[in-house]
């Protein structure tokens, strides 16, 4: 410690013309600021961000998903529940009664996107507010993950509005397999 | 009747004092949590709103109001009630009460411009800043807890401490004007080796009157417990210090009490060293501003027109901003920026009818009979004494303003002092310095007395 900073006064200057030079910046550049100011504006997602999961369909309407049980045996958390059933058109084909998963034991590792071979559950919706009042209501069942990106639509219009190329690739419904 | 009009002009100074000390609360809250979050490069509250109007967090504040209303008052079995209630009671009363003597302008219809015509304003500031030590004390005390004790305690022995060092900055001024009568003290710094008026007349542009600036300024720190003095909340050490048990409104006026005691720190220290309700400008004294009400009234009208304008322009460019992009087209928000756009050309346009005003020579004929259109003969001429007033307290009111400022600026700045180099400083450092301050001061005195007069 030199004398000029024993003396502290001079210091003392020093550090208020800081704090100042930062208000003064701050009133004049406001976009300075990194706070988000959520909700409602909203931190754009990186594009392989893993949200919450959602279930693809065909054409027809009916789920991709064949019930071949490759999902719940790969997930580490143990969190997927599928109750299959028989396609009464084609004997040869399942399908899921019941796809649920709880998301409060889900560890978003993503091993069920990767594991599927059929392509229809992905993680792509960068949905990260996943919270509900009951247990019960985390967990997340087939209608709920197949219809999860129409409640998106609205916010995601909202959100982007200025700039599409920003809103998650879920929004556009591409089936394209997230690479 | 006509005995009864002294009674009222005392009476409307005292709801003038009160209202003026507290508008100005809110208004420190708002700047507390705003300038912080401007020097912790954050946003700040932006939040509430009414109507969709944000006021850039001006709305927390009141919304502040209601949820200290609304809160459970606990009473605490523990505490010794009859102190415990009237500890907050102290606090804030005794930093109102201060106010009383500080002179906010010269005279208006011969009407001294301050509560009470103390002779000796100086000398009951010093005593009623003693004084606010027992709320505080009487809070520590009466809440029986280890933690608040400590707090009050702490409060207690700093105050007394800087309380030497303040006063012998106070003894300073007492010498370069020999008066403690502050409406005589800042008679002193508007005349002067300078024109009247001027800036360097001011007390503060005197080597020991800079010197007693700097220790006097930094014992009211001390004086209103705020950082980097403030270990008597210590909130890291002591939850909250002397306010710990109180809750709901008794904790608001603790609140209020302590930006209460800023703002009467900050317009003692404006009267001692920025002559109080002195222009600063050369020639422009009380005098000036009389005889020229109809000018200063035009100028001051078309002067803020052009900020008026520039402040409309951006209140209408913030409309662009991506906050309003990323909200829905039919938020209620969206009307802000065109609220302020029509509020601050609204003023322009009051502004320019105010300068008009003064060209067209109204301010200075402004009277009693002017007003009931005729039915009074031969009535007082109030209005250049009104410009007058309003200008002096503009002025004033300004100083205040950046006093407190440099409160909170100084606050978010500086980190908090351990409890033995608060008093290293008080009593090792501060207390000699006064003391030699004092003495050349007081050399300065009679040199000047002997050989220049």
């Amino acid at each position: 410690m030199n004398s000029s900073e024993a003396i502290y006064l001079w210091e003392v200057v020093k550090g208020l013309a800081l704090t100042m030079s930062h208000v003064i910046k701050n009133i004049f550049q406001p976009e300075r600021f990194r706070t988000i100011e959520y909700p409602d504006m909203r931190k754009p997602m990186a594009a392989r961000y893993r949200g919450a999961h959602r279930l693809l369909t065909r054409p027809d309407g009916a789920v991709k998903c064949v019930a071949c049980m490759c999902c719940p045996t790969v997930c580490p958390a143990k969190c997927i529940t599928i109750i299959a059933g028989e396609n009464p058109d084609d004997p040869a084909e399942k399908f899921p009664i019941e796809f649920d998963i709880d998301m409060l034991r889900c560890i978003y590792c993503g091993f069920c996107v990767e594991a599927c071979p059929k392509d229809a559950i992905r993680m792509d919706t960068r949905i990260y507010e996943i919270n509900a009042f009951t247990r019960q209501d985390m967990v997340h069942n087939k209608p709920y993950m197949v219809n999860l990106m129409d409640g998106l639509k609205p916010r995601a219009e909202t959100v982007y509005r200025d700039d599409p190329k920003a809103a998650p690739s879920g929004y556009t419904f591409d089936e394209k397999p997230v690479v | 009747m006509e005995e009864a009009i002294p009674y009222l002009i005392v009476l409307a100074k005292c709801v003038f004092a009160v209202a003026f000390v507290m508008q100005i609360v809110p208004l420190l809250i708002w700047a507390e949590r705003k300038g912080s979050a401007y020097i912790q490069d954050r946003p700040g509250p932006n939040r509430a709103d009414i109507l969709g109007i944000r006021a850039g967090g001006l709305v927390h504040t009141l919304v502040d109001v209601v949820k200290l209303i609304m809160k459970e008052d606990i009473l605490p079995d523990h505490v010794n009630w009859f102190y415990w209630f009237i500890a907050p009671v102290i606090a804030m009363t005794v930093s109102l009460c201060t106010f009383i003597v500080v002179p906010f302008g010269d005279t208006f219809l011969g009407y001294d411009l301050r509560v009470s015509a103390i002779d000796g304003g100086l000398l009951y500031v010093l005593a009623m800043t003693s004084l606010g030590v027992y709320g505080i004390m009487l809070a520590g005390w009466a809440s029986n807890n280890k933690f608040s004790l400590l707090g009050g305690l702490r409060a207690s022995a700093q105050m007394v401490s800087y309380e030497l060092a303040m006063g012998l900055s106070a003894a300073v001024i007492f010498l370069l004007s020999g008066s403690v009568s502050l409406q005589e003290i800042v008679g002193q710094q508007i005349t002067g080796f300078f024109p009247n008026g001027t800036l360097l007349n001011w007390n503060v542009f005197s080597p020991w009157g800079f010197v007693a600036f700097i220790l006097f300024w930094t014992a009211a720190f001390a004086e209103t417990n705020r950082t980097p003095f403030d270990l008597p909340e210590g909130e890291a050490e002591l939850v909250a210090g002397y306010h710990t048990e109180y809750s709901s409104l008794r904790f608001a006026l603790f609140f209020m009490a302590e930006y209460a005691n800023m703002i009467v720190a900050a317009s003692v220290t404006t009267t001692l060293f920025f002559g109080g309700y002195s222009t600063g400008l050369p020639f422009v004294d009380g005098t000036f501003l009389r005889a020229h009400a109809d000018l200063v009234v035009a100028a001051a009208g078309f002067g803020a027109v052009p900020p008026l304008l520039f402040f409309a322009s951006v209140a209408w460019k913030r409309r662009n901003r991506p906050f309003y992009k990323a909200i829905p087209a039919d938020d209620i928000r969206h009307r802000e920026p065109k609220f302020f756009t029509g509020l601050w050309a609204g003023l322009a346009v009051a502004h320019v009818g105010l300068g008009l005003a003064g060209l067209l020579g109204l301010p200075g004929k402004l009277s009693l009979n002017l007003l009931s259109m005729g039915a009074i003969e031969d009535a007082t001429v109030f209005g250049p004494d009104l410009v007058a007033a309003v200008v002096h307290l503009t002025v004033f009111s300004v100083k205040v303003l950046i006093g407190c400022w440099f409160f909170i600026w100084v606050r978010w700045t500086i980190v908090r002092f351990r409890y033995d180099q608060l008093m290293a400083l008080g009593w090792k450092r501060m207390l000699p310095m006064a003391l030699a301050n004092l003495f050349v001061a007081a050399l300065w005195v009679i040199v000047k007395e002997t050989f220049l007069v």
